[in-house]
């Protein structure tokens, strides 16, 4: 391939890839900057005057404060659930991939499933209701755990299995018990791919609008992608507020991808190959 | 004698304490086993018994195979039946076909890869409801900015949305740009994979860079085109907050998908039709993914 026609490729290569992906977020800022007048008329074009504050606070305290409580739930609910997920997932990844029963046949199978299997909603409301978890915040953080876990579990086991047993008869030789043996001596090996989990599942969590809709209703408990909804029909004329909404919860994505861009990918990729 | 009785003692106690301490112990599954079997598994078994129910807020009463006869029955049930092939078909096809072309772009000797594998990866991890309304504004039909700027270029552009005949397909185009990142992501991780030799040893028989891809990179990246076909199909399958942020499935019914209609069921209290459509989704992407993940498979092994 020629030194110039690598060059025209790139060029063309960026400029379609600016077009294509780049253009629509720069409609969503542009547009959270305008006023209401200017963000009706939908173009793309520089904001008359810089009124990115007052929707800012506008958003913020529309409908008595929605959009924090949201971004607050939305908070407990991505940290409890990953935590749970990224404890639960490693201890079966670990014990899956060293213990061989005729269980694990089963067990494997169970995990396929969950990946596959679309949630039964409505008879799972019913059950949340039965046990007083619908509607509840600590119940939407264990359905995240239970529709997360197969995914979780099959990065760990991949990862547990380039890790030596040798470790782990070492450190029972040594005369730690069972739990020390994972929680001491092995989950601090698993770091990388506890990240990578971190990170992947974080996304999903927080991203999540259809379970929240379904198991978690009411303003009360409303999650980021939520108000989005809500506001989607309240905020019918006023494009700006309904951009600057989109722009504020595109940041913590954005900043996941700032740090973790090469985790995320990694995680992404191999869960994906090997499940 | 005494080293006899030493051995023995020594033989005898460890074992029944290793047999109480295994390092891998089974409880170790118990966290995880309840929270997935209460809230996963149950339901699902449920949803089979109340799927041949007729099921309200009050009461549940057994009517056998009605329900799915009715979603056999009603137009727009089978619409949104139809349309989730059409769906899935469209974006795993469409992603595989991109994702391909953009990662043997991405792989070869171009300027600022970096700067575009992040630009096309970037929208996987945005809310699909923003990604939805945005489209949503950009796509309308005189004002929106696509129709705005194939206007410069002399096209009049169609009614993405409000077209019956279009919507479906203007949703799965946005599924497009917002999911290609993971297919190119996936195939960039296959094609790195592939040893260099092979492409060296083409080169000195002289082998263009069309007949490199068609012969090395396309056959030695095919266990990634496998995950992005499977992935990408059980995805737009199951797909329901996409379209639901763009265009509640429609005009009409023109653009509902099974999800859409679980969720419309739901909302008018039809709980016994709404989880047999959940049964019907479950049972579809049974009966195309499974033959789908087995002949990818075994063709793979043929090779």
């Amino acid at each position: 391939m020629s030194y110039l026609r690598r060059y025209w490729l790139s060029v063309v290569a960026i400029l379609v890839s600016g077009v294509v992906f780049l253009l629509p977020f720069a409609f969503i800022v542009l547009t959270a900057f305008k006023d209401q007048k200017q963000s009706a008329l939908r173009d793309f074009s520089w904001p008359d005057g810089n009124y990115l504050w007052s929707n800012i606070v506008e958003v913020v305290t529309t409908r008595n404060w929605m959009l924090l409580t949201a971004f607050i739930n939305s908070t407990i609910l991505t940290v409890a659930s990953v935590t749970l997920l990224v404890i639960f997932a490693a201890m079966v990844g670990f014990v899956l991939q060293r213990r061989k029963t005729r269980f694990n046949g089963l067990i494997e199978f169970l995990i396929l499933a969950g990946l596959m299997i679309p949630p039964a909603v409505v008879p799972t409301i019913w059950l949340l209701q039965g046990i007083g978890l619908f509607g509840k915040l600590h119940g939407m953080v264990l359905i995240e755990v239970a529709y997360g876990l197969p995914f979780s579990i099959i990065l760990y086991r991949a990862f547990i299995a380039t890790i030596p047993r040798e470790l782990d008869e070492a450190a029972i030789i040594d005369g730690a018990r069972p739990f020390d043996v994972f929680f001491r001596v092995i989950l601090p090996l698993l770091w990388p791919v506890t990240v990578t989990n971190i990170v992947v599942q974080s996304v999903a969590v927080f991203n999540d609008f259809t379970n929240p809709l379904y198991y978690l209703p009411g303003n009360a408990n409303a999650t980021v992608q939520l108000t989005l909804y809500n506001f989607q029909s309240q905020f019918q004329t006023s494009y700006n507020l309904l951009f600057t909404n989109i722009a504020l919860i595109t940041i913590p994505p954005l900043l996941v991808f700032l740090f973790f861009n090469r985790q995320i990918v990694a995680g992404m990729t191999a869960g994906a190959v090997k499940g | 004698m005494a080293v006899m009785t030493e051995t023995g003692v020594a033989g005898a106690a460890p074992l029944p304490a290793m047999k109480r301490r295994s390092p891998y112990p089974g409880w170790f599954f118990l966290p995880a086993a309840i929270i997935y079997g209460i809230l996963f598994l149950l339901p699902t078994v449920a949803s089979l018994y109340f799927s041949l129910t007729r099921w309200n807020l009050f009461s549940s009463t057994f009517i056998g195979f009605d329900n799915f006869a009715q979603f056999l029955r009603e137009p727009f049930l089978i619409k949104g039946l139809i349309n989730t092939v059409i769906y899935a078909l469209v974006t795993s096809g469409l992603k595989v076909v991109l994702g391909l072309l953009l990662a043997v772009l991405l792989t070869s000797q171009i300027r600022a890869r970096g700067y575009l594998r992040s630009v096309v990866f970037f929208p996987v991890l945005v809310s699909t409801v923003g990604v939805g309304i945005t489209f949503t504004v950009l796509m309308h039909p005189t004002q929106g900015m696509i129709n705005e700027g194939l206007a410069l270029l002399g096209i009049k552009g169609p009614g993405w949305l409000v077209d019956p005949n279009l919507a479906l397909f203007s949703v799965a185009l946005v599924d497009v740009w917002k999911g290609v990142g993971l297919a190119t992501v996936i195939y960039i991780a296959g094609i790195v994979a592939i040893p260099k030799d092979y492409y060296e040893a083409a080169r000195i028989d002289g082998a263009t860079s069309f007949q490199n891809f068609l012969y090395i990179t396309l056959p030695l990246c095919r266990p990634a085109t496998v995950t992005v076909i499977i992935l990408s199909f059980i995805g737009g399958l199951r797909t329901f907050d996409l379209i639901w942020a763009m265009t509640r499935g429609g005009p009409g019914f023109a653009s509902d998908t099974v999800a859409s209609v679980i969720y419309k069921q739901y909302q008018a209290g039809f709980y016994g039709l709404s989880t047999a459509g959940n049964v019907v989704l479950f049972i579809l992407i049974a009966v195309l993914v499974v033959p789908l993940t087995m002949l990818l498979n075994r063709r793979e092994g043929h090779e």
